[in-house]
């Protein structure tokens, strides 16, 4: 080999490892360089989402499932964190961890007989999940507020180092989603990530290739639960305030626009799907009031056209593309 | 290596496989012929726990697995391919036979996020195995392909390689040559007369005579759900009620 081949060997066997290290780099520049307090909350917004819709692809995209009721985990994470610091006296790590575990649990109890559906009707029970959820923040006023929402939620710190601006809050919430996301590429990299797949593609091949189809399945459902429930902790101690219209099934939705957008299956998709419908509101004020209908049609007519979802279906094609054309010139 | 004792199969009081019972020797091929519908598919599914036989016993080497679950029985190193493919239509080449080793990859959820060195350095292997294979079935110029959009002889051929390449004890090829051409029937056959000389123990469904003739070393044939001859190519040739059973469906290659 010469020089110059090792060096894009290198590369190339490397890759995602230096992708992930460019882009913490980049995320580790940027506040002190051009970060105002606007662009900030934004991007912390991205870094919350994209934790949630890192498991959600990995559940959707991957193992080829539905689920309308992954706000409802997000929910779990910070009510369950907000309530357990702020009424039972835990401190916030520790409220964290054990709302995280909690609403792993519940994920496991929800997905064990559910995933035992497909299709609409796994759809349908998943939503049915979010709406019990929704309905108990709502109406348990005692304790949640209820529809005007908990506030004071203490933030997370280290020592006297609290999370509570938006400055140190991107450090940890983006801190936390490199971590989801070299999670993500670590699996969907293994051995049990392509059984995974293979449970999406057939589920009666995936078995006989030794794939335990019903626990890859659960499994991986209450993987992403974690990661949401993650993402709504650090949501409740990093904005010090939750409300239960954050978590309705618009959310829910939302979310599965976000997987769509990026591409089933395409960890690296995840963010750019966050990241896009996360920043179309932004850009067009009169989007914000239909953005409901907005995120509907965008699904709507990515799944109608790419049915892969955007950036999965468009590598797709690029491969194919790019195997031909290589066939003919080998 | 297998044996099935007495295997009754119904869908809805239609018996597709009554007391059905042979061996496939460890190290040999076994060929099961017979006419269409004759059981021979739902006969391999009740014996990689694809399907579950209404009654009978299913031994792996002289251990019961009636009833044990595809991936179980998947793990005790049994092999099968489909008749009607199946594959995973948007993995690579590369990767649908990388799933043939989803055994050897382990099934620790938690070791694949953390992937400590010595899961990364599994994963190479594995990987090298799987160009191995891609390389025997020559496949290795569309390794990076999708499935989906391969010929059909081509996918054929990947569902083959994804069968033999984690080596397994027992290896169940249904139909391996349907819809293939000459050329790529004959690739198969000496494809699975080098499996034969390399110590596999293959059982073999097949509807091509003349590819079963030539690489059998047992042939067991079933009819309506019925065992109803079993022997050497040439006994199993010369029995009336084989000939009758084939000629009286007019089709001497079904
Ligand atoms: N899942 C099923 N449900 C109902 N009937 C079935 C099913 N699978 C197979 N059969 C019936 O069982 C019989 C044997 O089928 P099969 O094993 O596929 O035959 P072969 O593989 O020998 O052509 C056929 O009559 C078929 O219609
Ligand atoms: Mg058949």
């Amino acid at each position: 080999m010469t020089r110059r081949e090792r060096f894009l060997y290198f590369f190339y066997l490397h890759r995602t490892g230096l992708t992930v290290s460019a882009l913490t780099l980049a995320l580790a520049v940027y506040p002190p360089l051009w970060g105002n307090p606007y662009l900030l909350g934004v991007t912390n917004q991205i870094a919350l989402y994209a934790i949630v819709v890192l498991g959600l692809n990995l559940f959707i995209g991957y193992a080829g499932q539905i689920s309308l009721g992954h706000a409802a985990f997000f929910a779990l994470g910070a009510y369950g964190s907000a309530l357990l610091s702020g009424e039972a006296g835990v401190t916030p790590w520790l409220a964290l961890a054990l709302a995280v575990l909690a609403a792993s649990g519940v994920a496991l109890l929800v997905g064990i007989p559910t995933l035992r559906l497909h299709g609409h009707y796994l759809a349908m029970a998943t939503l049915g999940f979010n709406l019990v959820v929704y309905l108990v923040l709502m109406q348990w006023d005692k304790m949640t507020g209820g529809p005007s929402g908990y506030a004071g939620i203490q933030p997370l710190a280290l020592g006297d180092f609290a999370f509570a601006s938006d400055l140190r809050l991107h450090y940890l919430v983006w801190g936390v989603a490199l971590l989801c996301l070299t999670l993500a590429l670590n699996l969907v990299r293994s051995g049990v990530g392509r059984g995974l797949a293979a449970v999406a593609g057939d589920e009666v091949a995936a078995a006989a290739c030794g794939v335990d189809t019903r626990a890859a399945k659960v499994k991986v459902f209450v993987l992403s639960a974690a990661f949401a429930a993650l993402a709504g902790g650090l949501y409740a101690h990093g904005f010090g305030f939750v409300s239960p219209e954050t978590f309705g099934i618009f959310a829910s939705v939302d979310f599965v626009a976000m997987v769509v957008v990026g591409g089933l299956g395409s960890v690296w998709g995840s963010l750019f799907g966050v990241a896009l419908l996360t920043c179309l509101p932004e850009w067009i004020d009169r989007f914000e009031s239909y953005k409901e209908i907005v995120h509907g049609a965008i699904l709507v007519g990515v799944l109608m056209f790419l049915p892969q979802g955007l950036v999965t279906g468009l590598v797709d094609l690029a491969r194919v593309r790019l195997a031909r054309w290589k066939a003919r010139h080998a | 290596m297998l044996e099935l004792r007495g295997i009754c199969r119904n869908f809805g009081g239609l018996a597709a496989l009554s007391e059905v019972s042979f061996r496939a020797a460890a190290g040999e091929v076994t060929a099961l012929i017979g006419p269409n519908g004759a059981g021979k598919s739902t006969l391999i599914n009740c014996a990689t726990g694809v399907d579950r036989p209404d009654a009978g016993e299913v031994l792996l080497g002289g251990i019961a697995i009636t009833g044990q679950p595809a991936h179980r029985v998947a793990g005790l190193g049994v092999a099968r391919t489909f008749q009607n493919l199946r594959l995973f239509p948007r993995l690579s080449v590369l990767d649908n036979v990388l799933c043939g080793l989803t055994v050897a990859a382990g099934r620790s959820l938690l070791g694949a996020l953390l992937r400590p060195p010595a899961l990364r350095d599994r994963e190479r292997r594995l990987r090298l195995r799987a160009l191995a294979a891609l390389d025997r079935f020559n496949l290795t110029a569309l390794a990076d392909w999708p499935v989906g959009v391969l010929a059909y002889g081509d996918r054929k051929r990947v569902e083959l390689a994804r069968a033999v390449v984690g080596e397994p004890r027992l290896l169940l090829l249904d139909e391996p040559v349907a819809g293939l051409n000459a050329t790529e029937t004959a690739a198969v056959g000496a494809e699975i007369r080098r499996l034969r000389a390399q110590g596999y123990s293959v059982l073999l469904v097949e509807h091509d005579m003349e590819l079963v003739m030539g690489v059998a070393d047992r042939v067991v044939v079933l009819d309506g759900g019925r065992c109803i001859a079993q022997g050497t190519p040439a006994e199993v040739r010369r029995n009336p009620l084989v000939l009758e059973a084939y000629l009286g469906k007019t089709s001497l290659v079904a």
